[in-house]
Parts: structure tokens; C-alpha cells; sequence
């Protein structure tokens, strides 16, 4: 026997296409240290880059079922807003109920009604989400034109709806008492809410990560996106799947619903098509489908949308349109172009 | 004469042809048929978006793509003509100007956004120019030293067009002729020449290259007809029309702002006018934008009716309350979606989805 024995070769990837694989990862604290150069002023930076961060991780709750449930299904579901906004008002009605606990100086009473409100939100978007899925999505899988008019009919439905119910005003709610005012930190005035909305933020998006990484529905979750055939082919009923998927997605957005009510402390019936803009742009520049490319475009949005609200007030929404286009320019797919097997 | 006029493609139902006719002899006809400032103003808007509504259809029906985006390209065109009226003051000068200027904004954006988001997915059109739309809506109400703001501009039209212009002193069938009629008739007559133009388009064989590019991209790609090109073409068209009859609103209204050409609301309007009146035929947006209208206009004094009479009965007399008639068109709106994908006309017409 020789020596040289045949060794089995591991293909080495270029170092260049190492590091642009990591480049959209790069570009949140790229455009943090941008927004330090044109604010130029620490303890002001550090407030809009709280919000900024805040109002991201918001989005990318929001954003996330959206994005899974276009991965899974093929499925854009413009509808995504009523569950933003059937969450709020849900949520805002269980803290108007427990408005003993909300105004209580109590830490655990404060933070035990928000979580109830959101126990409720979820539960009512959850199964608004099974009952869109069924009686309003079923119908048109693999039409996407229909798709994108039916979604868009539920969503006038419920808007009218939630004015059949709630009225037709806007209706404010003060947080809770210990979510109010806000922390100094090295100077810089920090709301409360904001980093409890940071914290929630990345709380669910690790548990996301784990759920898609480690447990067994999330390796079908992935699979499915990949290839959804072969996972039927091998005895994975994908529809129930896709059924369970979406009722997450559902669930996340009224999730997010009550997390943006509590941060506006205003909702109004037309608060989910208003947002559903942003998260259209955030899922656009994560790439349709991935659950990662949807975070970074989430944190991107929002500290852009932060830094020129404060630098140049008039041009925010237009901002991230522009980043919209420029990352679409450089790559037209997105951020992490979801890879289909097909 | 009547082949040339439309092209060649009859309602070719014999109801849907009386139906088609009574719309067009109504709107000729409205100021002696249904005299009364409300009346006028609604067969105006009627003229406008059939022009407004066949331009979207032109894209969604014929071509196969949706997108969020054209009220911006009618608010553009609305917009173009507002801005130079009130700038160099009422002058026919000014509308030709203002149009002309809003149709060739309108043409480069339509070019700038379908060569930049047409290439890939049909979905993901309808997102980009749902975020590009509603950027530009805020935009407008933004820059309040240029628009207006979210009041908008208010603004003159020339004096043969108001009513204060009399032709003629008497009357003519008890209708007084005056510059608004003229003005209703202008709208009237370029709508109808809108129309028919449009009509010519998806009757040429570029329209029955789209159709093509829409049942089976692939297969138009394969036969060597480049999709992209005619998908950007189309977007361009709908998009020049659609600025024309944003002048013509312009015209009509001597207002323009945010709320009557730019909304979203106006966006689901003209999305629920093709969809019931039939997706894929240019007469869809005639019985589409008319029964929209005038559903409207006066479905909300029958659910007030309706909400009187319902008064004790808690819940159905708030899902009848006048306010809540979109309610049931958007009902109306997915059970077409689902039962009559070709509308009204495609019933009509005796087409099966």
C-alpha cells in the first residue's frame, strides 16, 4: 500500500465569496456608524438607534410569518396587515380590561397585563389565521393572481369589520405605568417600552432560529421551502405544514400588531395596510422567503427610517424605498435569495 | 364604420351590447336625462374611470400583472395638469401643457419601475409598486410648498369651461347651456376617444401579444417574443392613460389632492371596478366603473333605508349602516374572485372561468 492514499478533497470556497456571503450582515453596523457620521452628536444617536432598533425587530415580528409563508407556499398574503391590526385592537381591548393592573405602579401587574394582552392577541390572530387560510386562501393555491386580489378582499373585509366592531375612531391607550418615561443610559434618554420591544424582538427571533434549526417542524419548514414535492414524497403531509406555518405567521403578526399599538399608543383600523408597506419593503430586501435576510432588512428599515426622520423629517418612507432600490440593484433577488430546488 | 370604431370586438352579447349602449346614450345624454348637480358630477366621474378603469385592465386584465401603483400614475397626471393651471393661470395653454407634462412623468416612472421589478415575479411587482405608491402618496403630502400638502390645490379653469360662461341664453330642453356643460362634454368626448384607442390597443396583434405573454410567459419567451419588453410596454400605456384621466379629474373637479387621486381607497375602487366587471374585455371597466359608481354613490341612501329598518336588530343594522358599503363590495369583491373570475361581462359573454 502506498502512501498516498486518496484523500477525499473538501472543496475550499473562495475567501472573496466567504466574505460576501457575510456582507448583508456587515451592513447593519455599517449604516449604525453612517448614522453616527451625519448626526455627529452621541447621546442623540444612541436614542434613534435604540428606536431605530426597536422599531426593527417590531417590523421583523411582523415580517417573519410573512416571509416563511411565501418561502413554504409560494403565497404572498396582502392580507398580512388585518392580522397586524386585528391583534392591536384585540390586545388594546384586553388592556382596556385590565386597566386596574395597567395602572397599578406594579412591575409584575404592568408586565402581566401586556402579557395577556398578547396571549389574546395571538390567540385571536392565530385563529383568524386558520379561518383566513381555510375559507379565503385554500381556494387559489398556485394563482397568484387571484391570490394577490382575494388576500387583498380580506383585507378590506376586516377593516370594515373591525369598523363594524370597534367603531370607526382611532382609540389611544396609555402604556402601562412602568413602560412609561424613559432610562438615561451614558446620557442618552432611552424609553422604557423601547428596550422591552428590542427584547421581545430577539427573543423570538432566537426561538425562531432554534425552532428552524433544531427541532424536527423546523427541518420540514426548511425542507418545504426548498422542495415541497419531495417532502410530500416522503410521506409529510405539507399542506398541514403549511396550515401550521401560517397560523404562526398569523399569530406573530397580531403579535407585532400589539407590540406597535403599545409603541404608537394609537391604533386605527388602518394601521396594518400602513405598516404592511414596511414590511413589504423589509421582505423585499431579505429576499422573499428567508427568515435572516427578513431580520436584516427589519434592523436596516428601521434605523434608517429613524436616523432620517431625525436628519430630514420629510424624506423617511422615501428613504427606504431608496434602500429598497439600492440593494435590489446590487442584488436583485434580495438579501438571501431563497434557493429553490425546482 | 362601427367594426373601425371598435376594433373589431362587439360585446357579442346581445344584453351585454344594451347594456354597453344604455351606459354610452346615458352618459351623452345625462345633463337633459338627469338634470342636477349631483347627477352631472356623477356621469362625469363615470366617463373618467371607464378611461381610469381600462387602463388598469389594459394591465391586470390583459397583460396579467398587478400593481398598486396606478393611482400614483393618475394622481401624476391629475397633479401635472393642477400644477400648471395654477401656476400660469387658467389658459387651454396650461391644460395641454399639464397634461402632456403629467403623461410623460407618468411614462418615465411606469419605465422606470417595469424595468426595474418586471423581470422577476409577477408578486413581487405588486409589492415594489405597493411600497413605491404609498411612498409617493406620502411624498406628495409631504412637500406642501409644491402640492399643497394633504388640502392640495384649488385652482381655475379656463372661462369657456365654468358655469359662469353662457353660449346661449336660452335653454335648450330646460337645461341651461352653459360652460360646465361644456366642460362635461369635453370629458365625455376625450373619454370616449380614450377608450376606443385602448380598445384598438388590445385589439392589435401587440394586444394579442400580451394575452400571450399572460396565459404562458414561457411559451411567448420561447416563440420569441421578448416578455419583459412587452410586460413594460403595457405598464408604460396604462400608466399615460391613466395620467390622461387624472387630467380630466383635474379638469372636472378644478380641485386635486391626495384624497381624490392618490389614495389607496381609490386603488381597491379601481380594483373592485375590473374585477366585477369582468377581467380581460374593455367593456368589463364600462360595467365595472359604472355599477361602482353609482353603487357609490346611491347604495348608500338604500343601506340607510336598510339601516332604518333593520333599527332593532343590533348587529345587522350596524353591518347595514351606510358607512359599512365597501363591506360588501370587498364580500362581493372575493366571491367574484372565486365564482366569477371573468365578471360580469365574462357572464355575460357566457365564458366559464
Amino acid at each position: 500500500m502506498s502512501e498516498t492514499a486518496i484523500r477525499p478533497r473538501i472543496e475550499q470556497t473562495a475567501l472573496f465569496d466567504r466574505l460576501s456571503a457575510a456582507v448583508p450582515i456587515l451592513l447593519v453596523p455599517v449604516l449604525a456608524v453612517v448614522g453616527f457620521a451625519a448626526i455627529g452628536d452621541t447621546t442623540t444617536w444612541l436614542t434613534l438607534t435604540v428606536a431605530g432598533l426597536a422599531m426593527g425587530l417590531m417590523i421583523f415580528v411582523m415580517a417573519s410569518g410573512l416571509t416563511v409563508v411565501f418561502g413554504l407556499m409560494d403565497i404572498i398574503n396582502f392580507g398580512h396587515g388585518a392580522f397586524v391590526t386585528v391583534g392591536a385592537f384585540v390586545g388594546f381591548t384586553a388592556l382596556a380590561w385590565l386597566s386596574g393592573w395597567t395602572a397599578a405602579p406594579s412591575v409584575l401587574l404592568n408586565l402581566a397585563a401586556v402579557f395577556l394582552a398578547i396571549c389574546a392577541a395571538v390567540l385571536a390572530t392565530g385563529a383568524m389565521g386558520y379561518a383566513f387560510e381555510r375559507v379565503i386562501v385554500m381556494p387559489v393555491y398556485g394563482h397568484h393572481l387571484k391570490q394577490i386580489l382575494v388576500t387583498m378582499g380580506g383585507l378590506i373585509v376586516t377593516q370594515q369589520l373591525i369598523h363594524v366592531i370597534w367603531g370607526p375612531d382611532a382609540i389611544h391607550l396609555a402604556r402601562p405605568q412602568t413602560l412609561q418615561g424613559s432610562i438615561i443610559v451614558a446620557g442618552a434618554a432611552i424609553e422604557k417600552y423601547r428596550i422591552m420591544a428590542v427584547g421581545i424582538g430577539l427573543a423570538l427571533f432566537l426561538a425562531m432560529q432554534y425552532v428552524l434549526r433544531a427541532t424536527r417542524i423546523g427541518l420540514l419548514v426548511r425542507a418545504g421551502v426548498e422542495n415541497g414535492e419531495m417532502v410530500e414524497a416522503l410521506g409529510y403531509r405539507i399542506k398541514r405544514l403549511f396550515l401550521l406555518v401560517f397560523i404562526a405567521g398569523s399569530a406573530l403578526a397580531g403579535l407585532g400588531g400589539v407590540m406597535w399599538g403599545l409603541y404608537q399608543e394609537t391604533i386605527t383600523a388602518h394601521m396594518g395596510s400602513e405598516i404592511l408597506v414596511l414590511v413589504f419593503i423589509v421582505v423585499i430586501i431579505g429576499g422573499l422567503g428567508s427568515v435572516e435576510g427578513c431580520f436584516i432588512g427589519a434592523l436596516l428599515v428601521g434605523l434608517l427610517s429613524n436616523y432620517t426622520a431625525f436628519l430630514a423629517p420629510k424624506v423617511a418612507l422615501v428613504s427606504t424605498i431608496a434602500l429598497m432600490v439600492a440593494i435590489l440593484m446590487w442584488r436583485p433577488q434580495g438579501l438571501y435569495p431563497v434557493v429553490k430546488a425546482k | 364604420m362601427l367594426k373601425s370604431l371598435l376594433s373589431g370586438d362587439y360585446p357579442q352579447s346581445r344584453i351585454l351590447s344594451l347594456i354597453v349602449l344604455g351606459i354610452g346614450v346615458s352618459l351623452i345624454l345625462a345633463p337633459f336625462l338627469f338634470p342636477g348637480t349631483k347627477s352631472l358630477d356623477t356621469a362625469a366621474k363615470i366617463a373618467i374611470f371607464i378611461v381610469l378603469v381600462a387602463s388598469y385592465d389594459l394591465l391586470l386584465g390583459y397583460t396579467g400583472i398587478v400593481s398598486f401603483a396606478h393611482t400614483m400614475f393618475f394622481g401624476i397626471g391629475a397633479y401635472g395638469t393642477a400644477l400648471t393651471l395654477s401656476s400660469m393661470g387658467p389658459s387651454f395653454t396650461a391644460i395641454a401643457l399639464g397634461t402632456l407634462a403629467g403623461a410623460a412623468v407618468a411614462a418615465v416612472f411606469a419605465l422606470a419601475i417595469g424595468l426595474f421589478s418586471l423581470r422577476v415575479k409577477a408578486i413581487f411587482f405588486a409589492m415594489v409598486t405597493l411600497a413605491i405608491a404609498s411612498a409617493f402618496a406620502v411624498l406628495v403630502s409631504q412637500l406642501s410648498w409644491f402640492t399643497g400638502g394633504e388640502d392640495g390645490l384649488t385652482y381655475s379653469v379656463p372661462r369657456e369651461l365654468t358655469p359662469g360662461f353662457r353660449p346661449i341664453r336660452e335653454k335648450v330642453f330646460d337645461v341651461a347651456i352653459n360652460g360646465r356643460l361644456i366642460a362635461y362634454y369635453l370629458i365625455v368626448a376625450v373619454s370616449a376617444f380614450l377608450f376606443l384607442v385602448m380598445l384598438r390597443i388590445v385589439n392589435s396583434p401587440f394586444g394579442r401579444t400580451l394575452q400571450a405573454v399572460r396565459d404562458n410567459a414561457f411559451r411567448a419567451e420561447a416563440i420569441g417574443y421578448r416578455t419583459v419588453w412587452y410586460r413594460t410596454t403595457a405598464t408604460v400605456l396604462s400608466a399615460v392613460m391613466a395620467a390622461f384621466a387624472g387630467s380630466l379629474l383635474a379638469i372636472w373637479l378644478r380641485y386635486t389632492g391626495p384624497a381624490t387621486t392618490l389614495s389607496m381607497e381609490i386603488m381597491l375602487d379601481i380594483l373592485l371596478m375590473v374585477v366585477i366587471g369582468g377581467m380581460g374585455t374593455m367593456y368589463g371597466a364600462v360595467v365595472g366603473a359604472t355599477i361602482f359608481i353609482l353603487a357609490q354613490t346611491y347604495l348608500q341612501d338604500v343601506m340607510a333605508v336598510a339601516e332604518k329598518a333593520t333599527e332593532a336588530v343590533p348587529l345587522v343594522s350596524l353591518l347595514v349602516a351606510p358607512e359599512r358599503w365597501l363591506l360588501w363590495l370587498g364580500v362581493l369583491f372575493i366571491l367574484s374572485v372565486y365564482f366569477f373570475p371573468s365578471g360580469i361581462v365574462g357572464r355575460l359573454r357566457g365564458q366559464r372561468g
